[in-house]
C-alpha cells in the first residue's frame, strides 16, 4: 500500500494506503472528493480528466498518482471559488457551449489554459488546442463561439 | 517496492540496478494506458522508478561544432513542437505535432516513444531517417546504438535489464527534410502509415524511413539508393518520372499487415503516395 | 390552435423563444453537477461484472469459489441469485440477468461480485472459473434467415419481419436504378460512462437506485420484475446524465447493482469502464439494404423497392421497432405512389443493437439518398431537382397509406439549404491543418478536390404503432414560485430549460424551481424518438395551463371578474377586456394550485400484413449539404462545411435547438468517416477511445443552419422534436460530396465510383 501527499489547489493532501495503480483521476475523485475531473476512456483520448500537473495540461488518468509528488495540481475546484464562475466557465454557461456536461470540466481547464498561453487564438489554434478534447453532444461550435467571446471580452477589458 | 522518484541520473542508475524488474515511468502516456486497462497488472509490490524528475534526463544541448542536438529521454513532445527544438530538427516538430493531443504532448517523451517502440511510434521514423543515436546507461556503464539497431522488433526494443535510456542525438542537417503521417482524423490518431525523408546536402543522401508497415520503422534503402543515382541533391528539381518510381520503390521496403486499423494493401499503397510526396516537397521544381 | 404565449406578447425573462441559459449551467462548468458517478454515497463497496469472452458457447461450469476467498469481497453472484425474472428486456424479455447455460455474444454477463476496491474486484472476478464449451456463431445475416440453421435462442432467429406493399407492384419506370448500402455499427459513445448506485433500505425490502437513464419508470419495472419486489418498493432517482442518444434505454448495470446491494445490504456503485461500456450497452443497427429505384424520364418517382436486413445481435431490445422506422421511411421524404419492400431484423452472435439517434431512419436515408442521386444522374436532373420534383407536401400518402398529416415543408428545407452560402477557401495561414490529413502533412493542394453533396430527410417523431405513449408532469404555483415535478430524464438536451421556458410563459413566474427527477411522480416516457419537447413539453405545458386556470379562477372571483376575461400578460394577470391588474406573485401569494396533467398523443396504428396502416404520430424533415474536401490517392477526407436548414415548427430555444443541430451532425460526420465498431469472427476490436474514432475539434465541420419555423398545429407547443433530424441527412450528404469530389478526379467520362457503405474507409477511396 502506497503512501504520499499531493498538492491540490493550494492545499496538501495526504494519502494512505493507497493501491500502487491508482491513476490521479482515481485518487482526486475517490480520495479526495475532487469529482470534477471525469474519467470518460482511461487512455488519454478524451481529455475530459485534464488537470494542471505543474502549470502543464495533461490527463490526469495518465498520471500515476504517486508518482505525482511536489507538483502543484490544479482542478477546476481550484480554478475558482464556488458559485463564482470564471470568466471562461459564465462564457461556457452563457454561449450554449453545455448540454451533458461531462466533457466540461475538462474543457474549461483547457480552455483556461489555451487563453493563458494565446490571448487572440485563431478559430484554428481554438480547434488545435482543444483538439484534445472530446465532446459528444455539442458539435463544438458553441465552445468555440465560448472561447472567441473571452478572447474579445478580455481584450476590451484591458486598457 | 513503490515509487521512486530519483532527481539525478547516478540515482535513477542505483534504483534501477537494485530493483531490475522496475517499471520505468516517464510521461505515462503509454504506460498508464496499460494500467488502467489493467493489461499490466499491478499487484502493488512492484517498484516503479519516475525518471520524470531528473534534470539530465529532461534537458538537451546543441552542439554547432558537432552540428548534433542530444535531446534527454525526457525532453517531451510538447517541447519538440515548439521553438527552438523545432528550428533545429524541423521533421521531428512535424511529428511531434502529430503526437495525440496537447495533453499527450505535455507529458509524453521522446525516450518513452522509443521505449515503447510501436511500429507507429510518431517520432521514430524521424529518428530512423536521421540516423539517430540512442544513448543506454545501465549498471556497466553508456553504450551508443544507432536507432535502427535500437529497434528489434514490434514494441522490442534492445534495452538490457537495468539499462535505462537516457539521450537521443541527432543531426543537424543542412537539406530539406518532412514528416507525414496518415490518420483517419485530425488528431488523436495512431499512424496507419508515416514517413520521413531527410536530404543530407553535405552528404549527400537522401533518408526515407516508413512508420506502420514493418514489426519496426524501417529505412527504405533500396529507394534510398534509387534516389542516390537519379536525384541530383544540389538540385532543386527532380521530374515526375523519378518521383513516382521512388515511391513506388519505397513501398517495396514495406511489408504491413491487415488489422483492425487498415489493411496491408492500403498501407503499401499509403507509404508509395507519402515517399512521393516527400521527394516532391524536397525538390519541387519539375525536370520534365 | 392556441400557441402557448401571451395575449400581448410580452413575457417574463427567459420565455419561450428566447435563450436562457440551462439551470444546471454553472453547476456543469463548476464541476459541482452530480453525475451518477459522482452520487457521494459513503462506505459504498464496488461492484464489477464478468462478462462472456466467446460470441457463443455454452456454460459447462460456473465456479465462484476462488472469488470468495480474496479479502475485501463482500458478494459474488450469478444467475441462481436472480430472485425474480431471470430475464428482461425492452419489448420482448429474452435477455438473461446473467447468462447460465448459454452466452451468446462477447461480454455477455455471466457473474457479478462487489468488494471495496475496484481492484479487489478485478481480483475477484479473475479468480471465478467459467468452463465454457465453444460453439460456432452464427455471424451472417443471411444465415440467419435461412430456416435451416439452428436458433442460438429458443426465439429463433428472426426478430422481426414485415413488408410495405402498397399500389400497383408491376408497374416499372422509363428510368430505374439500384444500388446495395452497407451501413456499419455505429457507438452512441457518450461520454459518461455507465454508473449507478443502489441503496437498499434496512430489511432489504426496498432499494433506491441513482443511474442515469433515458426512461426511469421503465427502467424501473424490468428492475422490480427481476428483483421480485413490487415497483413501488424500487424507487429511481435520476443521476446527472453524460449523454445518452439511445444507448440508454436498455437495462445495463441496473439489476447487477441492486441484486449486489440487497445480497449485502449495504450501498453498492458500479462505474462501467470505456471498453466495458462498450460491451454493456446496445449500438445502431448494421444493415445491408438493396433498393431500386423506378421514375419517369421525368424524374418522378414510380415504385420503390427495397429489402432491408438489419443484424440485430444476440437480443432483441427494440430491433422490431428499429426494422418498422427503416422500412417505413423507404421511400424518404418523397411522393412514391407503389412499393414493395421487405424487412427483416435478424438475431446473431454479435453484439446486440438497439436505440441510436435516428433509430433506422439512418441507416434508410443512406439507401434512398444514395439512390436519388443515381436516379437525378440517370434522369439528366441536378441532385437538387430530382428531390424537389419529387418533395413532399401536407396531404400525400406515403407508402404505409398514411396520409402526411404533419406540416412538411420538404422543398423549403430544400432551398433553404442550397441558398446557405458556401465555404470560403481556407486562408493561408491555416491552409495546412484545413486539409484533408491536417497536422500529418499528407496532401499539398493539388492533391486535393472539393465535392458538394446533398441528403433530405424524413423522421417520424414519437412512438408508433399503436403505442400509447404519455408524460405526466405537476406544476405547483405557491407565493409567485413555480416549481415544475417531472420524471422526464434530461441527458444533455436541455428539456430542463425549455421546462421553464414553459413555465414562465404560461403563468408570467420568472422563478422555476425545479424538482428531483424521480419515479416519485408518474412516468414521461423516454428520452428518445425526439419526443420530449412535445410529450413533455406538452405535459408541463397542460399542468402549467391547469394552474393558471384555477389561477384564474381565483382572480376572478377575488375581483369580481368572469376568469375567461383574464390573461397572463408579462408578470401579471390582467383583464383583457378591461384595466383590472394584479401581479401573479400578488395574486398567488398564500395560495398554492397545484394540477398533474398525463399528457397524451392522439393514438397510432399497428402495420397490417402489408405494412398498411397509420403507425407513426407526426414527421419532421431536414436537409443538408456538405462540401468536403477528398485526397483520393489517400483516401483522406475533410468535411468543410455542413449547411442545413430544419423544420422544426417552432423553435423553444433558438440557442440549444443549435445545440442540438450541431451535435447532431457531428454524429453523422463520424458515421460517414469514422465511425464503426469493428468485430471480427464475433469479437469487438475496437472497444476503447484510441481505436473508436469520433470526430475531434480538428473534424468537426463549420455548420451553417436556418431554422425553417412553420407551427404544427398537432404538436402542443407547435414545435416538433429536434434531436434525431440532425444527425440523419448529414451522413448520405457527405457521401455524396465524397463521390462528387471523386469525380472530379476521374474526370465526366469515367464510371462513377460505387461508395455505398459508411463509414468510408481511405482504402474505399483509394483502393477503389
Amino acid at each position: 500500500m502506497e503512501q504520499y501527499r499531493l498538492h491540490v489547489n493550494g492545499a496538501e493532501h495526504d494519502v494512505v494506503d493507497a493501491w500502487l495503480g491508482e491513476s490521479l483521476l482515481y485518487v482526486l475523485r475517490e480520495r479526495l472528493g475532487l469529482v470534477a475531473a471525469k474519467g470518460a476512456c482511461e487512455e488519454g483520448e478524451c481529455g475530459s480528466c485534464s488537470v494542471l500537473v505543474d502549470g502543464h495540461l495533461v490527463c490526469s488518468c495518465l498520471v500515476l498518482a504517486a508518482s505525482a509528488l511536489d507538483q502543484p495540481i490544479t482542478t477546476v475546484e481550484g480554478l475558482a471559488e464556488r458559485g463564482a464562475p470564471t470568466d471562461v466557465q459564465q462564457a461556457f454557461v452563457d454561449a450554449g457551449a453545455v448540454q451533458c456536461g461531462f466533457c466540461t470540466p475538462g474543457l474549461v481547464m483547457a480552455a483556461h489554459t489555451l487563453l493563458d498561453h494565446n490571448a487572440e487564438p485563431s478559430e484554428t489554434e481554438i480547434r488545435e488546442q482543444l483538439s484534445g478534447n472530446i465532446c459528444r453532444c455539442t458539435g463544438y461550435g458553441r465552445i468555440i463561439e465560448a472561447v472567441q467571446r473571452v478572447s474579445v471580452a478580455r481584450r476590451e477589458a484591458t486598457p | 517496492m513503490g515509487v521512486i522518484a530519483p532527481l539525478s541520473l547516478d540515482d535513477a542508475v542505483a534504483a534501477l540496478s537494485a530493483h531490475p524488474d522496475a517499471l520505468v515511468l516517464a510521461g505515462g502516456t503509454d504506460v498508464m494506458v496499460e494500467v488502467n486497462g489493467a493489461y499490466r497488472r499491478l499487484t502493488g509490490d512492484e517498484t516503479v522508478v519516475a525518471v520524470s524528475r531528473v534534470a539530465e534526463l529532461r534537458s538537451w544541448t546543441y552542439d554547432p561544432v558537432a552540428a548534433t542536438v542530444r535531446l534527454g529521454a525526457a525532453v517531451t513532445y510538447g517541447e519538440l513542437e515548439r521553438a527552438p527544438l523545432a528550428e533545429l530538427l524541423p521533421a521531428l516538430a512535424q511529428a511531434a505535432r502529430t503526437v495525440g493531443s496537447p495533453q499527450i504532448r505535455a507529458a509524453a517523451t521522446i525516450g518513452g516513444n522509443l521505449a515503447t517502440c510501436s511500429p507507429a511510434g510518431d517520432g521514430l521514423p524521424v529518428l530512423a531517417a536521421l540516423d539517430a543515436t540512442v544513448e543506454l546507461l545501465g549498471p556497466h556503464g553508456v553504450r551508443q546504438l544507432p536507432v535502427g539497431e535500437f529497434m528489434t522488433g514490434v514494441k522490442a526494443t534492445a534495452l538490457r535489464p537495468g539499462e535505462l535510456i537516457v539521450a537521443v542525438t541527432l543531426p543537424v542537417l543542412d537539406g530539406w527534410q518532412g514528416y507525414a503521417k496518415v490518420g483517419v482524423r485530425n488528431a488523436m490518431v495512431i499512424a496507419i502509415a508515416s514517413a520521413a525523408l531527410a536530404v543530407d546536402r553535405a552528404g549527400p543522401a537522401i533518408r526515407l524511413a516508413l512508420g506502420s508497415v514493418a514489426p519496426t520503422v524501417v529505412r527504405a534503402t533500396a529507394a534510398e539508393a534509387f534516389a542516390a543515382d537519379h536525384v541530383d541533391v544540389a538540385a532543386s528539381s527532380v521530374d515526375d518520372a523519378t518521383v513516382a518510381r521512388f515511391g513506388q520503390v519505397a513501398a517495396e521496403a514495406a511489408s504491413p499487415i491487415d488489422d483492425h486499423r487498415s489493411s496491408a494493401a492500403y498501407r503499401r499503397r499509403a507509404v508509395e503516395v507519402l515517399a512521393g510526396r516527400l521527394l516532391r516537397r524536397a525538390f519541387p521544381g519539375n525536370a520534365a | 390552435m392556441t400557441l402557448t404565449g401571451t395575449a400581448t406578447g410580452r413575457t417574463v425573462r427567459g420565455a419561450i423563444g428566447q435563450s436562457p441559459t440551462r439551470p444546471d449551467g454553472v453547476a456543469k462548468v463548476q464541476g459541482t453537477f452530480a453525475f451518477s458517478s459522482d452520487v457521494p454515497i459513503d462506505g459504498a463497496r464496488w461492484g464489477m461484472t464478468l462478462r462472456s469472452p466467446h460470441p457463443y458457447a455454452r456454460i459447462l461450469a460456473l465456479d465462484v469459489s476462488g472469488a470468495w476467498s480474496i479479502d475485501g469481497v463482500a458478494a459474488v453472484i450469478t444467475g441462481d441469485d436472480v430472485p425474480g425474472k431471470t430475464t428482461y428486456g425492452l419489448i420482448t424479455a429474452d435477455q438473461p440477468v446473467f447468462a447460465s447455460d448459454v452466452v451468446r455474444y462477447v461480454g455477455e454477463p455471466v457473474a457479478a461480485v462487489a468488494a471495496d476496491h475496484p481492484e479487489t474486484c478485478r481480483r475477484a472476478l479473475d479468480a471465478i472459473v467459467v468452463t465454457y464449451e465453444v460453439l460456432e456463431p452464427l455471424l451472417d445475416a443471411d444465415a440467419a434467415l435461412d430456416p435451416a440453421t439452428p436458433p442460438i435462442h429458443p426465439d429463433g432467429n428472426v426478430l422481426r419481419s414485415q413488408a410495405v406493399r402498397r399500389g400497383d407492384l408491376s408497374v416499372t419506370g422509363a428510368v430505374v436504378v439500384e444500388g446495395t448500402y452497407e451501413i456499419g455499427m455505429q457507438d452512441q459513445a457518450f461520454l459518461g460512462l455507465e454508473a449507478a448506485v443502489a441503496v437498499p433500505d434496512p430489511g432489504g425490502r426496498s432499494i433506491e437506485l441513482y443511474v442515469a437513464t433515458q426512461w426511469l419508470h421503465e427502467d424501473r419495472k424490468q428492475i422490480a420484475a427481476c428483483l421480485d419486489l413490487p415497483e413501488e418498493s424500487v424507487r429511481l432517482v435520476l443521476g446527472g446524465v453524460g449523454g445518452a442518444f439511445g444507448a440508454r434505454e436498455d437495462i445495463s448495470l441496473q439489476v447487477h447493482t441492486c441484486l449486489l446491494a440487497l445480497r449485502i445490504g449495504a450501498p453498492v456503485r458500479m462505474a462501467y469502464s470505456r471498453a466495458e461500456s462498450f460491451l454493456g450497452h446496445v449500438h445502431r443497427h448494421p444493415a445491408r439494404i438493396w433498393m431500386r429505384h423506378h421514375a419517369t424520364a421525368g424524374g418522378e418517382l414510380v415504385k420503390v423497392e427495397a429489402r432491408f436486413v438489419l443484424d440485430g445481435g444476440a437480443y432483441a431490445s427494440t430491433s422490431s421497432a428499429v426494422l418498422l422506422n427503416a422500412i417505413t421511411h423507404t421511400q424518404g421524404p418523397y411522393r412514391c405512389p407503389n412499393a414493395a419492400v421487405e424487412g427483416f431484423a435478424v438475431r446473431s452472435n454479435h453484439l446486440p443493437c438497439g436505440a441510436m439517434r435516428g433509430f433506422g431512419v439512418v441507416q434508410a436515408c443512406f439507401a434512398h439518398e444514395g439512390q436519388m442521386d443515381k436516379l437525378a444522374a440517370a434522369c439528366g436532373l441536378d441532385p437538387i431537382e430530382m428531390r424537389l420534383r419529387n418533395a413532399l407536401v401536407t396531404g400525400d400518402t406515403l407508402i404505409t397509406g398514411q396520409v402526411m398529416e404533419s406540416v412538411a415543408p420538404v422543398a423549403r428545407c430544400i432551398t433553404e439549404t442550397a441558398a446557405l452560402p458556401m465555404p470560403l477557401a481556407a486562408a493561408a495561414t491555416d491552409a495546412v491543418m484545413g486539409r484533408p490529413g491536417g497536422a500529418g502533412l499528407t496532401a499539398d493542394a493539388t492533391h486535393v478536390r472539393r465535392g458538394v453533396g446533398y441528403g433530405v430527410a424524413m423522421k417520424n417523431l414519437m412512438y408508433s404503432e399503436g403505442f400509447d405513449d404519455y408524460s405526466t408532469a405537476r406544476c405547483v404555483l405557491a407565493d409567485g414560485v413555480v416549481t415544475l415535478k417531472f420524471a422526464t430524464s434530461e441527458v444533455g438536451q436541455g428539456f430542463v430549460t425549455i421546462a421553464q421556458q414553459i413555465a414562465r410563459t404560461v403563468l408570467g413566474v420568472e422563478t422555476v424551481v425545479l424538482e428531483p427527477i424521480d419515479t416519485q411522480i408518474g412516468s414521461s416516457g423516454s428520452t428518445s424518438a425526439s419526443r420530449q419537447t412535445w410529450m413533455s413539453g406538452g405535459a408541463v405545458d397542460a399542468a402549467c395551463r391547469a394552474v393558471r386556470e384555477r389561477l384564474f379562477e381565483h382572480v376572478g372571483e377575488t375581483a369580481g371578474l368572469d376568469p375567461l376575461r383574464l390573461v397572463v400578460d408579462g408578470d401579471e394577470v390582467a383583464d383583457s377586456m378591461g384595466e383590472f391588474r394584479i401581479a401573479v406573485a400578488d395574486a398567488s401569494s398564500g395560495r398554492r394550485f397545484d394540477e398533474t396533467v398525463e399528457y397524451h398523443h392522439r393514438p397510432t396504428e399497428e402495420l397490417d400484413e402489408d405494412g398498411q396502416g397509420n403507425c407513426h404520430t407526426a414527421f419532421a424533415f431536414v436537409a443538408h449539404r456538405a462540401v468536403v474536401d477528398v485526397d483520393a490517392e489517400l483516401g483522406l477526407v475533410k468535411v468543410v462545411q455542413v449547411a442545413t436548414a430544419q423544420d422544426v415548427g417552432r423553435a423553444l430555444n433558438p440557442l440549444a435547438v443549435l445545440g442540438q443541430i450541431e451535435g447532431g451532425i457531428s454524429q453523422g460526420v463520424g458515421l460517414a468517416v469514422m465511425e464503426e465498431i469493428v468485430q471480427v469472427d464475433g469479437v469487438i476490436r475496437n472497444a476503447n477511445f484510441t481505436d473508436y474514432l469520433l470526430p475531434t475539434f480538428l473534424d468537426m465541420p463549420t455548420v451553417v443552419a436556418t431554422l425553417i419555423e412553420e407551427p404544427d398545429p398537432q404538436a402542443p407547443l407547435g414545435a416538433k422534436g429536434v434531436g434525431e433530424p440532425p444527425c440523419i441527412s448529414v451522413t448520405p450528404a457527405v457521401v455524396a460530396a465524397i463521390r462528387d469530389a471523386l469525380a472530379q478526379f476521374d474526370g465526366p467520362d469515367a464510371r462513377p465510383r460505387a461508395i455505398d457503405r459508411i463509414p468510408v474507409r481511405p482504402a474505399d477511396i483509394a483502393l477503389a
